[in-house]
C-alpha cells in the first residue's frame, strides 16, 4: 500500500511529530511525505533523510483548510492511506478531506493493529475503541506521542509540485507564545502546573522547575482560564495530549478532562497538598505538602544533584 | 442573519463512565445526560450574536434518539428560537451526521453553522469541517473569538502553537472551543418559555442520505489500569527519584 503523510513544520522546522507518523504508517506501506507552506526547503530536507520515506513532495499553500485540502485532495486520488498527525492542524483539516472524498476517517490512533485495524480513545481516554476499517482507501490522524520516531539517515529525494490552491478563507494574523521551552507534545519530561499556583507570577516556579529538567511546561484548563498560562500549554481532553517518560503534575487536583491527556506519561509524580487528589491517587510518586514550600527545596536539592 | 446550532446529547461530562463488560461499549442506561459542553458554548455564541442583533434567528438541531428533545429545550431556554430533533435511535457515523446536517443546510440556509469543536463521548472532532466540505463553505474551528466584519467573520482559532486569526466570508461553518464564552444557565421563565417554542420532529430517514456505517467496532475496552504508587516523605527523596530517572533516560 501507499501513504501519503501530510508533514507539520512551524517556523522553518520540521514538528518532531512528523517523524513518529512516518514511523507508525511505515508499517502499512510506501511512506511520501507531503510538505505544505512557502519556504519549505529546509523542512523537505529533514523529511527526506527519515528511514521509511520513499519521496518528499513540496507544494505550496496558504495556511488554511480549504486551502491545504484543496491540495492533498488533488494528490490523495494516487495513495490507499492520507495520514497527518492529531494536532491542531490534522484535527482541522483530515475530517475536510475525508468529506470530499467520501471517507469516512479513523484518527486520533494509539495503536495499529494490522493494515485496516486500529485502536483510538472514546471518551476521554476512559475507554478504547477497536476499530476495523474495510473501506477501499483510508484517511487517519495518528496520536504521534503514542509512538516512537523514524530514525534519520535516509535520503528521500525532494520534488516541488504545482497544485492549484483554492481558499475563500484567508489567514490574517497569528499569535505565537514566546517560549524557549521543548514541545509539548514531544517532550521526555513535563513540568504541569494547576490552578492551586495562584498567579501567572507564580507559575513561574512551574517555569524554573521546568527549566532545571530541560522540561516542557503544561497546565491545566483552570490554570489557563485563570490566565496563569497561555492555551496552548493546556494538556487534557481539549488541549494537547502528552506521552512524556516522566510527568511532575504540581498543584494539579486531576479532573477527568486533564487526566485524560496524561494517561500516555510512563511516570507521573504528584506534588499536592491533598493525598485525596485524584491525579496523587493516580500518581506513581507523591509528595504531600505545600507546593510553595516544597518546590523551591526540590529545587535546590536538584541543583546538588544534577548541577 | 440566520444561524443554525447543531448540538448533540451526550453522558454528561461529570459521568465518570463504566464500559460495559461484554465489551459492547460503554453503559448509557441509567447515566445522566446533557448536552456536549462545547455544544453549549456554540448556542452560547449564536444567541449573544442575536442579542448583538446580528442574528435574526437562531434555530438549533439535534441528531439522535427522542429524549435528545432535552438538549434541543436547553438550547432554547437559552434564547434559541426554533428546534429540530432528526430522530434516529441507530448509532451513527460522523459522516452520516454531516450528510444529515448537510440536508438542514439546504433547506435552512443559514448564514453561520454553530457546533461545538468536538462530542465528550466519541472525542472525533469531525462533524464541523465535513459539514463545511460537503455544504462548499469555508470552516474555521476552535474558536475562542467571533466578530463579524460585514458579510465575513473574523475568528480567532485556539491552535497548537498559540491563536490566529481567519478571515471567512458568509455563509460559513465555525466551530466553538471553551473559552469561547461562558455559557447561560437559563433562568425558569426561559425554561418554562421554551417548552412554547416551535419543535419540529423528523425522521432521519426521510432525508434520502446512506446512514449506513463504514468502519467495524470490534469492541470496547477500558484503558489499562496504572499501578499504586508510593509517597516519599521529603523533597530530597524526591530529588533523587528524578535524578535518577533523568539519568536513565541520558543513558538511552
Amino acid at each position: 500500500m501507499s501513504v501519503l503523510v501530510v508533514a507539520d513544520h512551524d517556523l522553518g522546522q520540521l514538528s518532531p511529530a512528523t517523524a513518529r507518523v512516518v514511523h507508525a504508517v511505515s508499517q502499512l506501506g510506501t511512506v511520501d511525505v507531503l510538505v505544505l507552506g512557502h519556504d519549505t526547503t529546509g523542512v523537505a530536507e529533514k523529511a527526506s533523510k527519515l528511514a521509511g520515506v520513499q519521496k518528499v513532495l513540496c507544494a505550496q499553500s496558504l495556511g488554511t483548510a480549504e486551502a491545504d485540502v484543496s491540495v492533498v485532495e488533488a494528490l490523495a486520488k494516487g495513495y490507499h492511506i492520507v495520514a497527518q498527525s492529531a494536532n491542531s492542524c490534522g484535527k482541522d483539516r483530515l475530517p475536510r478531506l475525508a468529506a470530499r472524498l467520501d471517507i469516512m476517517p479513523v484518527t486520533d490512533i494509539v495503536e495499529i493493529l494490522g493494515s485496516n485495524r486500529f485502536v483510538r480513545p472514546i471518551y476521554a481516554g476512559n475507554a478504547l475503541q477497536t476499530v476495523t476499517d474495510p473501506q477501499p482507501r483510508h484517511l487517519l490522524t495518528i496520536r504521534a506521542s503514542a509512538f516512537p520516531p523514524a530514525a534519520n539517515g535516509n535520503a528521500a529525494p525532494v520534488e516541488t509540485i504545482d497544485v492549484p490552491v483554492v481558499s475563500a478563507a484567508q489567514l490574517i494574523a497569528t499569535h505565537r507564545t514566546e517560549s524557549d521551552t521543548p514541545d509539548l507534545a514531544a517532550a521526555q519530561i513535563v513540568v504541569g502546573g494547576g490552578v492551586a499556583l495562584g498567579s501567572a507570577e507564580n507559575f513561574q516556579l512551574i517555569a524554573r522547575l521546568a527549566k532545571k529538567l530541560g522540561a516542557a511546561i503544561g497546565a491545566t484548563r483552570a490554570a489557563v482560564d485563570a490566565g496563569y498560562a497561555p492555551n496552548d500549554w493546556q494538556v487534557g481532553q481539549t488541549g494537547k495530549i502528552i506521552a512524556p517518560d516522566l510527568y511532575i503534575a504540581i498543584g494539579i487536583s486531576g479532573a477527568l478532562q486533564h487526566l485524560a491527556g496524561i494517561q500516555g506519561a510512563k511516570k507521573i509524580i504528584a506534588i499536592n497538598n491533598d493525598p485525596e487528589a485524584p491525579l496523587v491517587k493516580l500518581a506513581d510518586v507523591a509528595l504531600i505538602g505545600d507546593l510553595f514550600e516544597l518546590v523551591p527545596q526540590l529545587i535546590a536539592e536538584l541543583d546538588q544533584k544534577l548541577p | 442573519m440566520k444561524i443554525l446550532v447543531a448540538i448533540k446529547r451526550v453522558v454528561d461530562h461529570n459521568v465518570r463512565i463504566r464500559v460495559r463488560a461484554d465489551g459492547s461499549g460503554v453503559e448509557t442506561n441509567g447515566v445522566r445526560m446533557s448536552m456536549n459542553p462545547f455544544c453549549k458554548h456554540a448556542v452560547e455564541a449564536a444567541v449573544q450574536l442575536s442579542e448583538a442583533g446580528q442574528g435574526d434567528e437562531v434555530v438549533v438541531v439535534s441528531i439522535g434518539p427522542k429524549p435528545s428533545t432535552d438538549v434541543i429545550l436547553t438550547a432554547l431556554a437559552m434564547g434559541a428560537h426554533r428546534g429540530i430533533l432528526v430522530e434516529t435511535d441507530a448509532e451513527l457515523e460522523t459522516l452520516a451526521i454531516a450528510k444529515l446536517l448537510a440536508k438542514v443546510v439546504a433547506e435552512e440556509n443559514p448564514d453561520i453553522v454553530l457546533l461545538g469543536k468536538q462530542a465528550v463521548d466519541d472525542d472525533s472532532n469531525h462533524v464541523g469541517q465535513m459539514l463545511a466540505a460537503l455544504t462548499d463553505r469555508p470552516q474555521a474551528t476552535f474558536a475562542s473569538v467571533i466578530k463579524v466584519v460585514g458579510q465575513a467573520l473574523e475568528v480567532t482559532r485556539e491552535i497548537d502553537t498559540g491563536t490566529e486569526t481567519v478571515s471567512i466570508p458568509l455563509p460559513a461553518v465555525v466551530t466553538a472551543d471553551l473559552r469561547l464564552n461562558t455559557p447561560r444557565n437559563a433562568a425558569l421563565p426561559m425554561v418554562m418559555k421554551a417548552r412554547s417554542k416551535p419543535l419540529a420532529v423528523r425522521a432521519a430517514a426521510e432525508f434520502g442520505v446512506d446512514l449506513a456505517p463504514r468502519l467495524t467496532i470490534e469492541k470496547i475496552s477500558p484503558p489499562a489500569e496504572r499501578v499504586a504508587g508510593k509517597t516519599v516523605g521529603s523533597p530530597s527523596e524526591l530529588a533523587a527519584i528524578i535524578a535518577a530517572e533523568v539519568s536513565q533516560m541520558e543513558a538511552l
